[in-house]
């Protein structure tokens, strides 16, 4: 099959799929099977990227939010033991809410319509295998590359602050 | 026919059949488990169902599919039915990524033997193994069952605490082959022992990484959550663990899905460490085997594929072998033990593992 | 390697389509023949979840312990550790010493955080 349709094809397939996990987030009521509609997003925006040739994000598209913040979330979800969301009857602020995110979607779609290449000819782009993507990292950009991992370092701190209990803190202290 | 026809219609066959592999080694493994479990435990095992037992799968399968249908009346419905189809998928995605052999040529083009073929496959092996958390805590989760909860929430913490030192121990490998696309990985160890003439090392990497292929040997028993890392499931405090409300083909699916874990797992150590179908004096045999048929152009690379793929076949055997033997000598682990080992031993060694590979690599 | 691969990698994972479908159906069989053969009765105590057979107390979804969400946010900063040295180590025979050292400082960083981790008895699980 021509690669350039097999794209295009791929795109459509990938875009329904996030489309519709997207929706799924939003519409159930479950909070866990929200959760599992957001992985399937994950791994449709991630099928996304393989048709824009960016093999290596489509990667870590799935082992960074599919398979590590998406369990993260899921923990939360199981420890604050949300239960079934209900129904809350209609009112004016909730409707408005709705209508000024419709409108942003509009707005953003009037504004994005047209623009860019079409899906398959995205793939002529070509962008960097873990080769290039390691060279950029360690010469051009040796200082962001640094100071991502600080920003580690201070998300782990906090996040461990935040969740300490006196109890729980053993040994020394 | 096209020359792109013969291709594009090998490369779907490819995936069929191995889909049906995989799914073809779980009995195997089962009558395999069952034997080797009674011949550890002295006892003879299944040996009714057809000559020697071997047809015992078979009459589990009959079974399987004729029991109820069954799920508790306050479980989740879809999150219920999602559970084994979430855990069976994700091994199977992983299995699409490691190629079997060498590649092929047909229709005037070479073949990865691998359903997918992608230069970044040792990274996609990663990524879409850490989607296994889900089946087991959404099971156990949707059971609404306490023993199933506990099961499903141990997995999910005891795969994330693991899966780290599994990555990192990898990029030892990577670091020395600088590549993470598989079959790169395995030319890169084309001799037993030995270096290539830039003088990087061409041996097998279980010799110039024997740390990293412990830990990674380890963290792969308890990502397949096999004893003694079965926590998830074990039986004496737990019941079932996640799988407790379930049966039929339900808890078919996970089993399934463990199995084939397991094979990715052999199929991944093998290819990572031991050369992959490599082995000492394979020119010499494919050059015998070549002669001896008189094959010619493209039989050659059918040849060499075959020769390979039975190589690796060997050791993933051996591999497989293993995981059955261990799980029924060794005791279990108690939860704390488990993440102590996951978090301080496993994780500081790959990491400074992996800094001293790539301090040499860098320098030499 | 191939010329399609050069051009574009989607090529080489066209095979999924068909494995994943196969594998798919091969599943929903699997879920859908015990609805058709298997037998069913129904009586009020065969639904009830077990706990060893006496009536569940409460719900199972129950709140848990904060150390598995400890666990859970390690786990992410830690995988991404992992993403960053991906390309570290495919690239480190052509960067040389520089990038070794880029690579000690950046896992030097992350593994202070770990040490606070343990320090803070986040990774001790018999208390």
């Amino acid at each position: 099959m021509d690669p350039e349709l097999a794209t295009t094809i791929a795109f459509y397939v990938f875009a329904l799929l996030a489309i519709a996990g997207s929706v799924g987030v939003v519409a159930n009521k479950n909070p866990v099977a929200s959760a599992m509609c957001l992985v399937a997003t994950f791994v449709a925006v991630a099928g996304l990227y393989l048709t824009l040739s960016a093999t290596f994000l489509a990667a870590v598209q799935i082992l960074v939010y599919a398979g590590a913040i998406m369990v993260l979330f899921l923990f939360v979800i199981m420890l604050l033991n949300l239960s079934h969301e209900t129904f809350e009857g209609i009112s004016v602020r909730r409707t408005m809410g709705g209508a000024i995110a419709f409108a942003f979607i509009f707005i953003s779609i009037g504004l994005l319509w047209g623009t860019g290449p079409k899906p398959g000819e995205a793939m002529s782009v070509r962008p960097g295998t873990g080769l290039e993507i390691g060279r950029t990292f360690l010469k051009d950009y040796v200082f962001p590359f640094e100071m991502a991992s600080l920003l580690l370092l201070v998300a782990m701190i906090g996040a461990i602050v935040l969740a300490r209990r006196p109890k729980l803190v053993g040994g020394d202290r | 026919m096209s020359n792109d026809t013969v291709y594009l219609i090998a490369s779907l066959v490819k995936a069929v059949v191995i889909f049906l592999a995989g799914v073809h080694v779980v009995p195997i493994l089962v009558i395999l488990e069952r034997r080797i479990s009674a011949w550890v435990q002295f006892r003879i095992g299944p040996n009714r169902v057809g000559p020697l037992g071997l047809f015992q799968p078979l009459a589990d399968l009959v079974k399987f599919i004729s029991k109820e249908d069954f799920r508790p009346a306050t479980a989740s419905p879809m999150l219920f039915g999602l559970g084994p189809i979430l855990t069976a998928l994700p091994p199977f995605l992983v299995l699409a990524m490691i190629p079997l052999a060498p590649s092929i040529e047909i229709g005037g083009r070479q073949l990865a033997l691998s359903v997918v073929d992608t230069d970044l496959g040792l990274l996609f092996v990663v990524a879409l193994s850490s989607l296994s958390v889900y089946g087991l805590a959404i099971g156990g989760w949707s059971s609404d069952n306490k023993y199933s909860l506990l099961g499903g929430l141990r997995s999910s913490a005891q795969m994330v605490s693991y899966e780290l030192a599994l990555g990192l121990s990898a990029l030892a490998v990577v670091a020395i082959a600088g590549s993470v696309s598989l079959p790169e990985i395995v030319a890169q160890q084309s001799q037993f022992i030995g270096f290539a003439e830039n003088g990087r090392w061409a041996g097998w990497n279980v010799f110039a990484q024997p740390l990293a292929f412990i830990l990674f040997l380890i963290a792969g028993f308890a990502e397949t959550n096999r004893l003694p890392f079965d926590l998830p499931e074990a039986e004496s405090e737990l019941v079932g663990g996640y799988h407790t409300e379930y049966g039929g083909t339900k808890f078919a699916l996970f089993f399934m899905g463990e199995y084939v874990a397991m094979l990715a797992i052999s199929l991944m150590i093998s290819i990572l460490f031991l050369g992959g179908w490599h082995f000492p004096g394979d020119k010499a045999v494919i050059d015998w085997a070549v002669g001896l048929v008189g094959a010619e152009g493209a039989a050659i690379s059918w040849v060499t594929a075959l020769i390979g793929h039975l190589a690796l076949l060997a050791k993933v055997g051996f591999f497989l072998f293993l995981f059955i033997q261990i799980r029924w000598t060794l005791p279990r682990f108690r939860y704390d033990q488990l993440m102590t080992l996951g978090w301080k031993v496993l994780l500081p060694l790959a990491t400074a593992n992996l800094l001293l590979t790539g301090a040499v690599v860098s320098w030499s | 390697m191939l010329a399609e691969t050069a051009t574009a990698p989607i090529t080489g994972f066209t095979p999924l389509v068909p494995y994943v479908l196969v594998a798919l159906t091969v599943f929903a069989v699997l879920m859908l023949v015990p609805k058709l053969l298997g037998k069913r009765s129904y009586s009020k105590d065969k639904f009830v979840a077990y706990e060893c057979g006496v009536d569940p107390i409460g719900s199972a979804r129950q709140r848990f312990s904060v150390h598995f969400y400890l666990v859970a946010v390690l786990f992410i900063l830690f995988d991404i550790e992992a993403v960053f040295l991906f390309p570290w180590a495919i690239s480190l025979q052509e960067i040389g010493s520089a990038g070794f050292i880029s690579a000690l400082l950046f896992v030097g960083v992350l593994a202070l955080g770990l040490a606070y981790a343990w320090r803070r008895g986040v990774l001790d699980w018999n208390n």
